[in-house]
């Protein structure tokens, strides 16, 4: 198993108002809700507690991609990971992801990965997402029925510049280069283990399938509500013959919350829980799917946004409904260590994204619920699919030596003495 | 009207045609067209009219291959050659208005009459056109109609919302007619015809609604000052889907091209 420990980054101030005064957490959000003195706090405690995972056994931590969004204030998820790979030695780097058809021209990131992977020694994991609607169209204007011709054409590009290594022409559609020819390239061959979040598109399936990427769907309404979705992904797997069945194909992404009780659970963290699910959520409907952004195929399959309104409109989650429904896996080490094996067992996922900080919660509560999760759920999960133990296809493979970052020499007060003059 | 297809070199053509004397050619806007429209009726009463579906519209094929602005501008010429048509009267409301502006703009030679019903395809700062793409079902009647009660009436009539496929029919249709209109329309409706528009020599009329709320009035002053010798009918109490709202004095403000 890979745990990952995630940070969407929330804004921790939203009003308790937010969802009656304001149409959308996302895409149109009051500008003056945001309070830059206030983000250099919050900033730096959240990649604080992004290297304090790294230091309690979590085998990576995870970044993401989102802009003009209240719960998620990390436009630039390289920017968090760079300062992670300096700040951590252990951890892979899940960047999950980059939005490739918004970056012009994509081979950036193709640069900016390569570097994280200079730089951190190899423990770079790659994400490519094509972006949630808001994202892609509402708040980068890409045209919602090409992104997809436009992103395949990134992700070629990028895998091209990673791998070849003669500078090369690139006549695509969307990108006109003479000469690509990236400086730096990756650490990792023949490139970083790529990740791809989707949201049941059976055309993502077998992209994920046709290049061995693990398939992950970041959801917030958690396992059980993921089974039908996961299981498309798996019976997709087995229709295209793919060579085997391991559970480091897929990913997921499940809030879990942790502490010595069910009780003292609901009672540390479901402030930040309702934080979370009734005030960051509230997104404007308008905003969820564009026009043309999912092909008829997937429509037609019946996957629609997780951010469309729910059957019945909005009413607010209760604890009980949460947990109960699984959007959360919260409780004792022991209640946790069951829904997770549940959940494990029944996506036959192996890499979990644990959104382990939600909400408005404070740096200690998110300190006692990741510790209580390392030491006492993680290590019974541990072995869940021992004939894939040595499946290493989707994870990063650091170098066996690397530097310790801070490690100059005394500065000299004399010129130094050139070897070998 | 009839529904028949006309082969292009791109894709088969769906077009709805009836009606007759001079051959007309309407360009629909990013809703779409039905054999019911009551302004093609109207046109049809002195015109043998034609109104081809922009691919994906209607039953009609999508195309992959038109992508831009140019794609589909030479492919509503490929449709006018293919129907055997030469110097067609050219109208076309909102998407549809632009496309037969770019069509003039490009073939100049080739329009010598043009009616452009409310167009898309300039751009205000100081007036922002809304954003037609993130509004809901529920939104649309208040910015499309002078009389968004009789207006949601016409525009949920023929919709059964009871039906439990209803919403996945609607966003099927919705993505493959407005997944191709956002190619030219989204985020922004300007492709830079400004640049290209001084080019164009036909006879114009532009008829636009008073209460218009997706593209207001101003827009007929900009476009005014686009073609200076265009005529401007402006029609009271009519949005911007005059075509429904106002169907007689559309094909009034037609009929003066000749």
């Amino acid at each position: 198993m890979k745990f990952t420990w995630f940070n969407l980054m929330p804004w921790p101030d939203l009003p308790e108002d937010f969802r009656e005064k304001h149409r959308s957490v996302w895409v149109d959000i009051d500008q003056r809700l945001f309070d830059p003195v206030r983000s250099h706090e919050v900033y730096n405690t959240y990649m604080d507690l992004l290297e304090y995972a790294s230091t309690v056994g979590f085998d990576g931590i995870g970044v993401n991609e989102h802009h003009q969004n209240g719960y998620g204030i990390m436009p630039s998820p390289n920017i968090i990971a760079a300062g992670l790979a300096r700040r951590t030695s252990e951890a892979a780097l899940v960047v999950l992801g980059n939005s490739i058809a918004l970056y012009n021209p994509p081979v950036r990131v193709a640069e900016e990965f390569a570097m994280l992977d200079c730089i951190s020694g190899g423990r770079l994991v790659a994400g490519f997402p094509v972006g949630t609607s808001m994202d892609t169209n509402y708040c980068y204007g890409q045209i919602p029925s090409l992104t997809r011709e436009k992103y395949m054409e990134a992700h070629e590009l990028i895998i091209r510049a990673w791998t070849e290594r003669d500078p090369f022409a690139f006549n695509g559609r969307y990108n006109k280069l003479r000469h690509v020819n990236i400086w730096p390239r990756p650490i990792q061959q023949p490139h970083p283990p790529v990740h791809i979040p989707g949201g049941g598109s059976v055309e993502t399936y077998d992209f994920c399938i046709d290049n061995t990427y693990s398939y992950s769907y970041l959801s917030f309404s958690g396992y059980l509500r993921a089974k039908a979705l996961m299981q498309g992904y798996w019976d997709r797997v087995a229709q295209r013959d793919a060579p085997d069945t391991s559970p480091y194909r897929a990913g997921f992404a499940q809030t879990i919350c942790v502490a010595e009780t069910d009780e003292e659970a609901e009672r540390l963290y479901w402030p930040h829980i309702s934080y979370f699910y009734n005030r960051c959520l509230h997104v404007y409907p308008g905003f969820a799917d564009a026009p043309g952004y999912r092909t008829i195929k997937t429509i037609q399959s019946g996957a629609l946004s997780q951010y469309a309104p729910p059957r019945g409109g909005y009413a607010t989650l209760t604890w009980k409904e949460l947990v109960e429904q699984g959007h959360i896996i919260a409780g004792s080490p022991e209640t946790v260590r069951q829904r997770m094996e549940d959940l494990i067992k029944g996506l036959h996922v192996g890499n979990i994204f644990c959104l382990m900080h939600v909400g408005d919660m404070p740096a200690d509560k998110c300190m006692y619920s990741t510790r209580l999760f390392a030491e006492k759920v993680m290590p019974k999960l541990r072995n869940m699919f021992p004939e894939h133990a040595d499946d290493d296809r989707f994870w990063c493979k650091p170098l066996a030596k690397r530097v310790t970052p801070g490690s100059l020499p005394a500065a000299p007060m004399t010129a130094p003495q050139t070897v070998g003059a | 009207m009839e529904l028949k297809t006309v082969e292009t070199p791109h894709v088969p053509v769906r077009y709805l045609t009836g009606g007759s004397g001079p051959a007309l050619v309407y360009l629909h806007g990013a809703g779409g067209v039905t054999a019911a429209d009551p302004l093609l009726a109207e046109l049809a009463k002195s015109s043998t009219v034609y109104a081809p579906f922009l691919p994906g519209y209607g039953d009609s094929q999508e195309c992959a291959e038109l992508r831009d602005m140019l794609d589909i501008t030479l492919h509503y010429w490929d449709v006018v050659a293919a129907l055997g048509l030469k110097d067609p009267v050219l109208v076309g409301h909102s998407m549809g208005g632009m496309i037969a502006a770019e069509m003039a703009a490009v073939a100049p030679g080739d329009v010598s009459r043009l009616g452009l019903i409310c167009p898309a395809g300039l751009w205000l700062d100081d007036h922002p056109i809304a954003d037609l793409f993130s509004l809901l079902p529920y939104e649309l009647p208040q910015v499309l109609f002078h009389d968004p009660e009789a207006g949601a009436k016409a525009m949920s009539s023929g919709l059964n919302m009871e039906d439990p496929g209803f919403l996945q029919t609607f966003l099927v249709q919705n993505a493959r007619q407005l997944g191709m209109a956002g190619r030219i329309l989204f985020p922004i409706p300007d492709r830079g015809l400004s640049g290209r528009i001084y080019r164009v020599k036909a006879k114009t009329v532009l008829v636009w609604g008073d209460s218009d709320r997706l593209i207001p009035p101003v827009y007929a002053q900009a476009w005014k000052r686009a073609l200076p010798n265009a005529e401007l009918v402006s029609v009271p109490e009519a949005g911007h889907m005059i075509t429904i709202e106002k169907p007689a004095d559309v094909a009034a403000a037609l009929s003066r091209l000749g």
